[in-house]
Order: structure tokens, then C-alpha cells, then sequence
């Protein structure tokens, strides 16, 4: 990248005039490099076309066997469930994707199962709302104190590893609702991905960065918003995500507790009522939604990480 | 970009940093930089480490000074506490009168590379110290850019630093420190990392800027070349303990070209300064030598 500086400053009569004419020149000299990006306004057209199909070339065909992959275990699953396979595991009750297929266009027919959703999505988000502001705040003081640190890590260490079903009997004892109880095993789930990505990404902080901040001016709350936040953002993004993840799986151990409704419940009764199609759909459902809210988080999260990308361009 | 517009644009910051010289009443006063009686000790698991040995130091307002001294002669330690990030073990160090206690927007730094916030584009990165300091977001855009030109990198206000070069990121960090009109400009090896061909244009680029400002620079550098071609002064320091050991004043005329590196006064200055740091090496090693 240095180049093109060398060539910037080759002619140094007058070097301010000089350098910003030619910094621009030897960039749309090399518009194959991904340092040049930076002048993406100033690029001729032609070279449009070259990213799209190199995207056709790399990224669709990795999608292309990506959706492969999953065509190949339902064509797997359909043959083992028809031909009720039973070599140590046993297909034999096992629905095939046909019949999971046409029980689920009967339950989208119907109110039931959108109920099940919704009343799951609302859960998840106050938990996972609650999840990521306590979260981000117990995880920058611990990154920030060394007394928060030491208070608050023992806690998280000795909680963490004890699964969200463990909780739910004394979800049940503590907590006045049922669906406060859920609520809560959805919120510790989701609590501890956040809190020790932003405590991870608090302590990652560039200490040349906050040299730099404070010779400009900067006070102590300007160094934690304008260098420690946005230093952090990579991991508590990551945090986010991860939670999200995390509180959907906990989510159904939640609901199992709940009589009424919740796509953990409604896989759970399935169980119960031997539904076996309906328990596939719970699952799938779970997975599916699930991994729509990872995504949601990690699209939502872009824009403070743009300045990520290379030749990013606000 | 016509070179009218681009020479009504370099008209447009001198203007600006003319009237904010006067506008500080003393202007070209504003600077002087004490450094009285300093040690500074740093505490190693291996015991104390004395990093500097009775450093003393005036430099006057308006004056260019090179540090210049082997790798870990603690050059860039003392530079530190004239912008407040170390504080002396013993002695004192006054800007202006007043005793260095923390960093402040009126000394202005830059570092050796990797020190622009990421995160924000090149404008917001230069509008950051008048933001600090109180400036209103309009104000601090347009000083930014001022800069940004006096740069040359106006043209890429709304990059991102990882999608600039080396150079180019280092003329973006001398537009912020310059940004917030400090009077004491703190330079830490900021040329170091950059290749020779590079080096030298920075190093011009540099010095016309300063002759703008006329502020006081303080330069940490190894390299002679560069300490002999920017500076008025060049005060040579020596290793294990860092001390001052020789204050030399260069007398080259300004303003300096490329093509001073050849001509006789400033080899003879260069000569002068290798003699003394080798002699110094030498030592070094000798002593090294009777230890082992």
C-alpha cells in the first residue's frame, strides 16, 4: 500500500497540490487491489461487471452447495423413514419429510401454531433485551474495574456452566409467573455469551488508541464512548450473536415448564400426545427461528462495524 | 482538482492559522519547553530500571528538536513526560511555566503508526480534538477539512484508515495533532515505519507545514539522516542509563530540500553525530563486556 504514497510524493513541488492529484491516480491505476476501494466513487464503470460474476464464481456457488449439503440429508432421511430402516438406529417411527411436509401445511392452516411462535418471540426478546443492556453493562465494568471484576466474575463463573433445565425447579420456587420463570431461564442463557464477550473486548482495547485520545482532549467518559465501545464492538457483536443463539436453547428448556403455549412447549406436548411429525416441526421451527434471530442481530449490529470492511465507504 | 482551487484552498488554512495565532495573544511565545534535573525509574521484577538519568533541557518556543539516540535510550520516555503519559521520578518538566501532570490538547502527538481510531473516517478522526475541546460539530467538520488540505487528503475525508497507505495514514495523525492548534507538537519515530523513499517526502512535507505553524516540535528519532535534516537542534542521547549526552545545533539554511542529504555542510554534521553515537556504542559494549 505504501506505493502509493512513494508515487504521491515523487513530485514535491508544490507537494500539497502534488499529493492530492496523484494519491487519486495511481488508485484507479490498480482497481484489482482491494486497498483501492477507497476511490470507489472515482472508478470507471467497466469495472462493475468483474465483482458480480467474481461473487457468481465464489460466494453463489458456496451457497449453491451449502443449500446441497441439506437437499442431500432430507433425500437420506426420506429413504431411511420409508424404508424403516433399523441398524442400531432405529427409523422406524421416525415421520419422513413427506409427512412432516403435510403436517406442517395443516398446523400453517391453522391459528395454533402462530400463537406457539408468538408467544416464544415475545420471551425471547424481553429476555434477550434484558440479556444484552445488563450484559453490556456488567461486562464494560468488568473490563473497565478491576473491584467489578473481581465481585462480579466468581458469579458468572460458578453459574455458567449449570445448563438451563437445571434452573427450571428453582425458576418455578423464585419467580411469581410462569412466564416470568421462562423469561428468566431464557435471560440467563443469554446473559453470559454477552457479558464475557463485552468484558473480552473492554480488555482488548488499544492502549495507543487512549494515549492518543487523551492528548486530543478527550475526558474519561469521551474515552470510554468514542475508543473503548467502538474497540469493543467486534467481540460484543460476536457476544450478541452468540446469546441469541444461546437463549433459543434455552428457551425450550423454559418452556417446558409453561401449559399453555411456546414452540418449546408445543414440541414438548407432542412429545407427550406422540404427535411424532409435530415434535420434527417444533424442532425445526426452533432451529429455524433461532437462526433468523442470529442473523437479525448480525444485520442489525453491521452498521457499527462498517468501519471493518476494507475500502468501506460510509 | 485545478491548481487555483487547490492553491485558494492553501490560502484558505494559512489565513485560518493566522488568525488563530493571534487570536492566542502570544502567540509565537507559546512553547517553551523545561526539563529540570529528570530521572525517571521504572520498577521491573528485576528491581528498579532507570530508563533516565539527569535529563535537563530548554527548548525555546518555535524550535525544531530531534531526540536522537539508540533504541531504548529511553528517547521516546522523556519525550513522554513533556506530554504527561509518564511522570518524572525526580525533577520537573514545565510547558509554558506550567508542570506536566497529564497529556493535554495543547501539545499535540503523534505516534508511531496504527494510532488513528479505526472507526471513524479520516474527517472525524481530525474533528476530534475540537470536538473535545468544546467545538461545535459544524466548526470542527470544517477544521478538519482545513487540515485535511494542509495534508493534502481532502480527497479522502470520508475514508476509512485501513483503507489508506502507511504515509498516508501518518499525514491524516500530523492533521489531527495539528487540529487542535497545540502549541508543543510531540513526535514519536512517526516516520519510522515507513519505507526510505516515503520517509524523505514526509520529512519535506513536514517541514512545510511547520514553517506555517512555527510551533515547538519535539522529534524522537534514531535516524541521523532525518534528525540532521528536519531539526535546529539535535540533542543526542546514550543507552543504559538514557542521558543527554551531546546538544548539537544545526545551522543548515531553511527551507530544507532532498537535495541537502548530499551537500557538505550536512555531511559534516552527519559525521558528527556518528562519531559521538558510536563512541557511545563502544562504551556501551565495553561496559556490557566487564559485566559479562
Amino acid at each position: 500500500m505504501d506505493t502509493k504514497s512513494n508515487v504521491a510524493f515523487k513530485t514535491p513541488e508544490p507537494p500539497v497540490l502534488e499529493v492530492d492529484s496523484s494519491d487519486q491516480g495511481p488508485v484507479s491505476g490498480e482497481q484489482e487491489s482491494p486497498g483501492a476501494v477507497a476511490a470507489v466513487d472515482r472508478m470507471p464503470e467497466r469495472v462493475a461487471p468483474a465483482p458480480a460474476m467474481l461473487w457468481l464464481k465464489t460466494t453463489g456457488v458456496r451457497y449453491g452447495i451449502r443449500t446441497l449439503a441439506l437437499v442431500v440429508a432430507v433425500v437420506l432421511w426420506q429413504a431411511a423413514s420409508t424404508s424403516g430402516l433399523h441398524f442400531y438406529i432405529n427409523f422406524e417411527n421416525i415421520p419422513a419429510p413427506t409427512v412432516v411436509w403435510s403436517a406442517l401445511i395443516t398446523e400453517l392452516t391453522g391459528q395454533e401454531f402462530y400463537l406457539h411462535i408468538l408467544h416464544s418471540m415475545e420471551r425471547v426478546a424481553i429476555a434477550y433485551g434484558l440479556a444484552v443492556v445488563l450484559g453490556v453493562l456488567l461486562g464494560v465494568a468488568m473490563g473497565r474495574s478491576r473491584w467489578a471484576e473481581d465481585i462480579i466474575l466468581p458469579y458468572i463463573e460458578l453459574l455458567r456452566p449449570i445448563p438451563a433445565v437445571a434452573w427450571i425447579p428453582l425458576a418455578i420456587l423464585m419467580l411469581p409467573t410462569e412466564q416470568a420463570s421462562i423469561v428468566f431461564i431464557t435471560f440467563l442463557g443469554a446473559l453470559f455469551p454477552v457479558v464475557l464477550n463485552t468484558v473480552h473486548g473492554v480488555e482488548q482495547t488499544n492502549s495507543v488508541l487512549v494515549r492518543a485520545a487523551r492528548s486530543l482532549g478527550a475526558s474519561r467518559t469521551a474515552i470510554l464512548w468514542h475508543v473503548i465501545l467502538p474497540g469493543a464492538m467486534p467481540s460484543i457483536v460476536a457476544g450478541l450473536a452468540i446469546g441469541m443463539g444461546v437463549a433459543w436453547f434455552s428457551l425450550l428448556a423454559g418452556e417446558i415448564i409453561s401449559g399453555q403455549y411456546g414452540i418449546g412447549y408445543y414440541t414438548w406436548n407432542s412429545y407427550t400426545l406422540i404427535q411424532y411429525p409435530q415434535i420434527i416441526i417444533g424442532m425445526l421451527t426452533i432451529g429455524g427461528l433461532g437462526t433468523l434471530c442470529t442473523l437479525l442481530v448480525r444485520f442489525a449490529c453491521k452498521p457499527l462495524l462498517k468501519w471493518q470492511a476494507k475500502g468501506g465507504r460510509s | 482538482m485545478s491548481d487555483v482551487a487547490v492553491n485558494d484552498n492553501r490560502l484558505a488554512v494559512l489565513d485560518h492559522s493566522r488568525l488563530r495565532a493571534k487570536e492566542s495573544k502570544s502567540g509565537s511565545e507559546r512553547g517553551r519547553i523545561s526539563v529540570r534535573d529528570v530521572d525517571i525509574v521504572f520498577d521491573t521484577q528485576s528491581g528498579p530500571h532507570v530508563a533516565v538519568k539527569d535529563a535537563n533541557l530548554t527548548i525555546q518556543p518555535g524550535e525544531f528538536v530531534c531526540l536522537l539516540g539508540p533504541s531504548g535510550c529511553g528517547k521516546s520516555t522523556l519525550m513522554n513526560t513533556v506530554a504527561g503519559f509518564v511522570s518524572p521520578s525526580q525533577g520537573e518538566v514545565l510547558v509554558d511555566g506550567k508542570a506536566v501532570t497529564e497529556p493535554g490538547p495543547d501539545r499535540g502527538m503523534v505516534f508511531q503508526q496504527h494510532s488513528l481510531f479505526p472507526w471513524k473516517t479520516v474527517k472525524e478522526n481530525v474533528a476530534f480534538g475540537p470536538l473535545m475541546a468544546g467545538t461545535g460539530q459544524n466548526e470542527a467538520n470544517s477544521i478538519a477539512r482545513t487540515f485535511l488540505s494542509l495534508v493534502g487528503l481532502a480527497a479522502f475525508e470520508n475514508a476509512y484508515p485501513n483503507t489508506l497507505s502507511g504515509g498516508m495514514q501518518q499525514r491524516v495523525g500530523i492533521a489531527r495533532a495539528l487540529a487542535n492548534y497545540p502549541s508543543v507538537l510531540l513526535m514519536d519515530e512517526p516516520f519510522g515505519a515507513l519505507d526510505a523513499q516515503t520517509r524523505i517526502m514526509m520529512q519535506e512535507n513536514l517541514l512545510e507545514i511547520w514553517s506555517e505553524f512555527r510551533n515547538t516540535v519535539v522529534f524522537v528519532t534514531h535516524d541521523i539522516d532525518e534528525a540532521v535534516f528536519l531539526s535546529d537542534r539535535i540533542v543526542v542521547m546514550s543507552a543504559s542509563p538514557g542521558r543527554i549526552i551531546a546538544d548539537i545545533e544545526v545551522t543548515l539554511p531553511r527551507p530544507r530540500e532532498q537535495s541537502l542529504l548530499t551537500s557538505p555542510d550536512f555531511m559534516k554534521l552527519k559525521r558528527q553525530c556518528l562519531d559521538l553515537i558510536r563512541r557511545e556504542t563502544l562504551n556501551a559494549f565495553q561496559q556490557q563486556n566487564k559485566v559479562g
